[in-house]
């Protein structure tokens, strides 16, 4: 049931169900995502691990947003230069988005994919949601959890 | 409509099941074998030009012609007007031209060409759970439809998410969905067709900058040419003036009329700014104190200055749709499950639009689709609003009133009156200008079309109703699979469903 590697995940489990962390616009339109732990990861990893996970991203894409002198100063510049000053640095928040995925990996590869869960960066779901997936181990013979036994079925 | 159909079924087959899929966070910068890019199967009405680098709404006239008439107006100052200035003046004032022409040009190209802020649709398995939750929320009982909207509080103040049936998702704050070009838009302003594009988040300080450089060119163009006549009439009078320099005449009217219309514009824009509206969201008086008294705008950062760094130079946000992405064989997908269908069969209001295409269910329609009409009043009372007040007051454009008004109107009326929609869609723009204004040239930048774009809320056949229209014959005449991945098909298997447990 423990997998050592994102590849090994993928090879030898099935997709048995998918999570959605929704966006949290309680303070406005700022990138943030809700930290009520879900009840699907219950049975497969603990709640401080998960919030920690979305606090760091909560924290990173604040950084990205944040509206200060340095934002500014890169953005009067970039107008001063027309913009053509993107075609040799990259702006603040490409770069935080490139932190982004690499906490993520670093994130699957520590902690969730030892618990069969897989973490989708939400750059490639438009920054509506975590996408977390649940795999079952193909080999065992597997408790599924409720809300995927009918899926598990038919994929078997 | 169909082409968008036929892009989404595209889309769809590429994400097939695989057992040996790479993982999610690599993409493919090599192309081993040739590969398509994502915007090839985009599912709103855009135009993609240099391989995806350049992304622009469908109807593309009325850009052209910005275009032509800033090119030509500059075009004949620099040639007629500039040499005599530069030698009876100074030579700064062609300088000082030229600078605010590559301006104006740089910002308009920049404003058209960028991605406005487009929210991809939902993945199949986004679309199922929130469907669930929907379904869980209600209780599915019988056929009440679920109410499309979330309320959320936003720094005290409470406002309503809207689901949008497009794309699928419930649109974050601010946002909203262009008919036009059928995508849901962060912080959407407006859709301009003078520009042939949608503002947005991501290209509004582009807009602004824009119409702002164009005040000061249409300005400065004005004044100088005024000069020069003045200046010649001087050596040999009036008439002989005008005789030697004629198209000293053109510039003065293209531009006698431009400034009013777009001066008044960016002081429009420099309101809307230092207030932090949308414009979207100034013509409905979601924030104004008239609707009570504890009305307020939660986005706004309280004192102008703020307001207006955070709008033009706070960080910009990257495009969401990686259109020079290459499609990959998806992550593998959740099989859909089998009991779902009959349980969305109960609740779903968009199989109505199944339902509507055969004459066999018209008594089916009658109760589901009328939904969240009431809380729409408000839009209602937006969109008569829109034919009056502001400065640049756009057309009540008939494709979205007639729908509204009558929000009781069951689907298959919808559905009559979509070819009608869709036609005066796209005759819209490139007709009521000249309607508009007696003479083509008195407002060339003038108006712009302040739609509130959002796909009609209260008939949500409106735009589902659009989309699998060239689908229902085929899946009438065809097959029920239930494992299909294809979410028309499921609308479409859905409303199957409902009419065999009729």
């Amino acid at each position: 049931m423990w997998f050592h590697n994102l590849q090994e995940l993928r090879h030898s489990a099935s997709l048995a169900n998918k999570v959605f962390i929704q966006r949290d616009y309680s303070e406005g339109t700022t990138c943030k995502f809700q930290t009520k732990f879900p009840s699907e990861l219950e049975t497969r990893i603990e709640r401080s691990l998960f919030e920690d996970t979305v606090k760091t991203l909560n924290n990173y894409y604040a950084e990205a947003e944040k509206i200060g002198g340095q934002s500014y100063l890169e953005g009067c510049l970039a107008c001063a230069t027309a913009y053509l000053i993107f075609l040799c640095m990259e702006t603040r928040y490409e770069k935080v988005l490139k932190k982004i995925a690499k906490y993520i990996q670093e994130q699957n590869e520590k902690i969730y994919a030892p618990r069969g869960l897989l973490i989708t960066d939400p750059i490639e779901r438009g920054m509506r949601v975590i996408e977390i997936s649940i795999y079952e181990d193909r080999g065992s013979s597997g408790s599924s959890s409720s809300s995927s036994s009918v899926s598990g079925s038919t994929t078997r | 409509m169909h082409l968008g159909v036929s892009e989404s079924m595209r889309e769809c087959e590429y994400s097939q099941i695989s057992t040996r899929s790479s993982t999610p966070m690599e993409t493919p910068y090599k192309k081993k074998t040739p590969k398509r890019r994502k915007w090839e199967s985009f599912p709103g009405r855009n135009k993609f030009y240099c391989d995806g680098r350049i992304m622009m709404a469908k109807q593309t006239g009325v850009f052209y012609l910005t275009l032509v008439l800033i090119l030509a107006t500059c075009g004949l100052f620099f040639t007629f007007d500039c040499p005599f200035l530069a030698l009876q003046l100074t030579p700064i004032i062609p300088v000082i031209g030229g600078v605010l022409f590559l301006f104006v040009l740089g910002s308009l190209l920049r404003t058209s060409f960028s991605d406005p802020g487009v929210l991809p649709r939902a993945t199949p398995d986004e679309a199922a759970d929130l469907e669930r939750q929907i379904d869980v929320a209600n209780g599915s009982t019988g056929y009440r439809p679920p109410p499309r909207t979330k309320e959320v509080v936003i720094n005290g103040q409470t406002v309503k998410l809207k689901y949008c049936f497009t794309c699928k998702i419930f649109r974050p704050p601010r946002a909203s969905h262009c008919s036009l070009c059928d995508n849901c838009v962060e912080r959407f302003d407006h859709h301009c067709p003078w520009v042939g594009n949608c503002v947005g988040r991501r290209n509004y300080r582009f807009f602004y900058m824009f119409i702002l450089s164009l005040s000061f060119l249409t300005i400065f163009i004005f004044a100088f040419v005024i000069t020069h006549i003045i200046l010649r009439s001087h050596h040999s009078g009036f008439l002989n003036a005008l005789k030697d320099s004629p198209a000293s005449v053109l510039e003065v009217v293209v531009c006698f009329f431009s400034v009013w219309s777009i001066v008044g514009l960016s002081g429009f824009h420099t309101y809307l700014i230092s207030s932090n509206q949308t414009t979207n969201e100034d013509i409905k008086g979601s924030w104004s104190s008239k609707r009570g008294k504890d009305n307020y705008n939660p986005y706004s950062y309280g004192n102008i200055f703020t307001n207006c760094c955070a709008a033009l130079c706070g960080p910009l946000p990257p495009s969401l749709i990686d259109r020079r992405g290459f499609i990959q064989s998806d992550a593998p997908q959740m099989a859909p499950p089998t009991n779902g269908i009959t349980m969305y069969g109960a609740t779903q209001s968009q199989q109505s639009h199944m339902a509507a295409t055969t004459p066999l269910l018209q008594q089916q329609t009658s109760e589901p689709v009328i939904l969240t009409a009431s809380p729409e009043n408000g839009i209602l009372s937006g969109r008569t609003a829109l034919s009056l007040g502001g400065p640049c007051t756009s057309l009540p454009l008939g494709q979205p009133t007639p729908p509204t008004s009558t929000p009781s109107l069951s689907c298959h009326e919808v559905v009559d009156m979509l070819p009608i929609h869709t036609h005066t869609h796209s005759h819209a723009h490139t007709h009521p200008h000249p309607h508009n204004h007696t003479h083509p040239l008195q407002d060339p930048m003038a108006h712009h079309h302040f739609l509130t774009p959002e796909e009609v809320p209260s008939p949500p056949g409106m735009l589902p109703c659009g989309s699998p229209m060239g689908h229902s014959p085929t899946v009438q005449a065809g097959f029920y699979n239930p494992a299909s991945q294809d979410s028309l098909h499921e609308d479409s298997v859905r409303g199957l469903v409902k009419l065999s447990s009729v």
